[in-house]
């Protein structure tokens, strides 16, 4: 492998391993903050045991967020140096600012949570997990904001004399729409996330006929937080799929492997088997207007197929080219305003001449055959797309329905009444991950070749460093994690069998 | 306000942060390297980890924020620094992973054999950060070998081994012991009994060492050849540092009176430090400026410099042309004044709350849920 192919390796498998503890501490700090919040109204003692039996497991998946995000803030300056040179004046904001209003306060808080019952009235301590929760879900809001204007890089210009991206407008890197609309599908999936974990585990107990009560009453908070959320989940999922429509036409046409454009209304493709070098779909079954509908939220306007935003990135390349050309005039005379205005004509198209570099250094030489080339290599992994966004769709369905049947139990008091049913619910467990971890590749494998959708490719981000320090960082870190992860779910396994006693009563040293 | 002014400032800032994170999470590595000294059976290592469990995440956040700040307002320096010495930050982020998991999983289990390998991991978390940022700073004093191409991306021929030279290894350990004074100082305020006196036995000790080593840096640093702008200062000129010219030249580090009265706070608060011991309080408060004095020293003699280049002299980055744009500076520099005071605000509250000795009681009434 190369240092780019190893350098990506690297940031997937950090940042999908990260996000195997994320979702958890969104979804468990603000189902605390409920349960406790219901102690202290209600006053009832079996309420405070839920939140601190919850809060153990919560405390052990932390710990391994904690550990794994402590590599995500520094890996875009050991990996990707080229790219925190281009762009850290608009990125970096988010990223620091994230640590000053959100970490500092989860951080800060999580440990009164832990160590402060007996030294804080009630509602002090509930406080304390409310600000915990809230800075949970605040630091999700920064680092998407930083996602977001990878997907849509707005509020941002390329200055010639420093030669990177600089921020021209923070309110619109702020309230950038794609931002907006995955900050709220990101944290509804983590709510999901947290609510399905407290469903299954409880479902489990219930099916062991030990701690009812206390079972019930945390399936009951699951399945009302749950299905708010995985409506949540799904309806703005539709929203960043509108977003994508508007800005990454290319990432929605390879969702639907949508080879070429459809007259208006597009159908969206239920099933098929796309295959990357014939550009077909086959076996192809098809729902006439639904994908037009997502998009466009129209029935006259077109999705745009793959062929054509092929040809379209063409001529983009060789408009870029003229910039990229113009640039190369500037370095050697900074002071002439002639190529500054030739520059600033064609800036918006630099990103797509770049894509050249990954075939030829001296891109102002490059042949029609070459922009050819670089054009087609802006189409992404199409079946890939294709089957992880119908998968993950069909897991959100999934948990509206088992929420929705978890909620009818529950007001009818059936909770502990149907054997199947809570073996449905245990073995769901695992399903949100998969369905987050799938969602994180259709977002960011979706915009292969971009590391920044039209401004920079992936490939031209890496640090100038060693294939051998990144083959050594990347198994150390695969060693680290997979390690951690190991006594992470068997200290999990090891609390949930030990069960809701243990976190309350004090139980001598000697216990086991 | 003027660009110049906001590099200042942001230059001034950087100091501060990695002043808070020395001061702040310095305590608790600290601690966790006494480990093996201060505390020998379970329940003291327990009582010694119990005085930091509560405040470590929060202070490690000083950490992150480091690196976050450094890549919004420094984004060249973030670039070079951390992908040019990829493997030292390999090995401090390797320690620091094992740290979170260390204080949350290691009482979880009953078995001798797995608390104490959480307690090397936490030993280890706490010795090799200490020792390879101070082994960093070092290497700012002689530079490192890098360049920038015409489109600013950064080639350097850094290894691992290059970076371990005597000096920057003496450094090293002058901030290893620094961090090991100031965690004996927490040792000494927040435990009683056996883990207090060992702690208070172990303070002199590691103000004399760091003394020792401090004063020997310093006699190196006024032979080394340090490094100076030769053209025309431009401070509000665009962040691209191959615009102007640099020079060696021998004894400029130590040329000013900044870094003097500096080395001077962090030199008093060592000794002041171990002569209070027995009064833990003030003890603490006074190590807490060593690593101050020792910072502030450091940047203000490599000043206007940030990271020298040994093998483009010109490529070297200064605070005049390493910066983001000056509209990045001003909104950062907003974030910083609303948030910054908040942060120490809620921090304070929290070790109020906090207050008083970890007591072995503590530990054995609560011993499921502490850590």
């Amino acid at each position: 492998m190369d240092l780019v192919e190893l350098s990506r390796l690297q940031f997937a498998v950090t940042a999908l391993y990260h996000f195997i503890f994320v979702p958890l501490t969104l979804g468990l700090s603000i189902l605390l903050g409920i349960m406790e919040t219901v102690y202290v109204m209600t006053g009832r003692e079996i309420w405070r045991e839920m939140t601190k039996f919850w809060g153990i497991l919560f405390g052990i998946n932390f710990a391994m967020g904690v550990a794994t995000g402590i590599t995500m803030e520094f890996q875009f300056g050991t990996n990707w140096a080229y790219y925190s040179q281009y762009v850290g004046d608009v990125f970096g904001a988010p990223l620091a600012i994230e640590g000053l209003m959100a970490f500092f306060l989860e951080a800060t808080f999580v440990g009164l949570f832990f160590f402060a019952w007996d030294r804080l009235s009630k509602i002090q301590h509930l406080v304390a997990t409310w600000l915990l929760a809230i800075g949970t879900n605040l630091s999700a809001l920064w680092i998407l904001i930083a996602n977001g204007w990878m997907q849509y890089p707005v509020g941002a210009r390329f200055n010639a004399d420093t030669m990177r991206m600089e921020v021209t407008d923070f309110m619109a890197v702020l309230f950038n729409p794609v931002a907006q609309a995955k900050f709220v599908h990101t944290v509804s999936a983590g709510y999901v996330t947290g609510s399905i974990f407290v469903l299954a585990i409880s479902a489990w107990y219930i099916l062991k006929g030990r701690n009812l009560e206390f079972a019930k009453r945390s399936m009951t908070v699951a399945a009302s937080f749950g299905l708010a959320s995985a409506l949540s989940v799904v309806v703005l999922g539709d929203e960043s799929g509108y977003t994508a429509g508007e800005n990454q036409k290319m990432k929605i046409a390879a969702i639907e492997a949508m080879w070429h454009t459809e007259p208006a209304p597009a159908a969206f493709t239920v099933f098929g088997l796309p295959n990357l070098k014939t550009h077909t779909t086959e076996f192809e079954v098809k729902v006439p207007w639904v994908l037009g509908l997502i998009a466009t939220r129209s029935t006259d306007r077109q999705v745009p197929g793959i062929t054509e935003l092929v040809d379209e990135a063409k001529v983009r390349i060789a408009d870029g080219l003229v910039a990229y050309r113009t640039l190369q005039e500037i370095k050697r005379d900074p002071q002439d305003s002639q190529l500054r205005d030739t520059l600033e004509a064609h800036v918006g198209n630099l990103g797509y001449a770049l894509l050249l570099k990954k075939i030829r250094p001296d891109i102002e030489n490059a042949s029609q055959a070459q922009i050819d080339e670089a054009a087609a290599s802006t189409i992404p992994n199409v079946p890939v797309l294709f089957w992880s966004f119908r998968l993950m769709v069909g897991l959100g369905f999934f948990f509206i329905a088992l929420f929705a049947y978890s909620f009818w139990l529950s007001a009818r008091r059936r909770l502990d009444r149907y054997r199947p049913y809570l073996w449905v619910a245990f073995l769901s467990l695992p399903l949100p991950w998969i369905a987050a971890e799938l969602g994180w590749i259709v977002a960011e494998y979706g915009r292969q070749p971009w590391v920044i959708e039209g401004v920079l490719p992936t490939a031209l981000g890496v640090s100038s460093t060693s294939t051998g320090n990144v083959t050594f960082s990347l198994l150390g870190f695969a060693l680290f994690y997979s390690a951690l992860l190991v006594v992470d779910l068997f200290l999990l396994r090891k609390y949930i069998r030990l069960g809701p006693e243990a976190a309350s009563s004090p139980a001598p040293a000697a216990a086991e | 306000m003027d660009y110049e002014t906001l590099r200042l400032i942001w230059w001034a800032l950087l100091g501060i942060l990695l002043i808070g994170f020395a001061v702040m999470d310095g305590f608790d590595l600290g601690t966790a390297a006494l480990l093996p000294i201060v505390a020998r059976t379970d329940e003291e290592r327990r009582i010694a980890i119990n005085t930091v469990g509560p405040v470590w995440e929060g202070n490690q956040v000083w950490f992150i924020l480091g690196g976050g700040a450094i890549f919004a307002a420094w984004p060249t320096l973030y670039a070079a620094s951390f992908s040019g010495f990829y493997l030292a930050m390999f090995l401090v982020l390797a320690t620091l992973i094992l740290r979170p998991a260390g204080f949350k999983f290691r009482s979880k289990m009953d078995q001798p054999a797995w608390r104490s390998f959480w307690d090397w991991a936490l030993f280890a978390g706490g010795v090799v950060p200490s020792l390879v940022f101070g082994v960093a700073f070092g290497n700012l004093f002689l530079g490192v070998p890098f360049r920038f191409d015409s489109d600013l991306r950064f080639h350097s021929d850094i290894t691992l081994w290059s970076l371990l030279n005597p000096f920057a290894l003496l450094v090293g350990l002058t901030s290893l012991s620094m961090i090991m004074l100031h965690g004996a100082a927490w040792l000494n305020l927040k435990t009683l009994g056996t883990v207090q006196a060992r702690a208070r036995r172990v303070m002199p000790i590691a103000a004399l060492a760091f003394l020792l080593l401090f004063a020997l840096a310093g006699l190196w640093l006024l032979k080394l050849d340090g490094y100076v702008i030769t053209s025309a200062a431009v401070h509000d000129g665009p962040s691209n540092p191959l615009l102007k010219s640099v020079a060696r030249a021998p004894g400029v580090w130590l040329s000013g009176t900044g870094p003097w009265v500096a080395a001077a706070v962090a030199v008093a608060a060592a000794i002041g430090g171990t002569l209070l011991r027995s009064r833990p309080l003030a003890a603490f408060l006074c190590t807490a400026l060593v690593p101050a004095g020792t910072i502030a020293a450091a940047g203000l003699a490599l000043f206007p410099f940030l990271l020298p280049s040994s093998d483009q002299l010109a490529a070297s980055l200064t605070v005049w042309d390493a910066s983001s744009s000056k509209l990045t500076l001003a909104i950062m520099l907003g974030a910083v004044v609303i948030f910054l005071p908040i942060i120490l605000a809620y921090t304070a509250f929290v070790y109020r709350v906090l207050r008083g000795p970890v007591r072995a009681e503590d530990i054995r009434s609560n011993s499921k849920t502490a850590y």
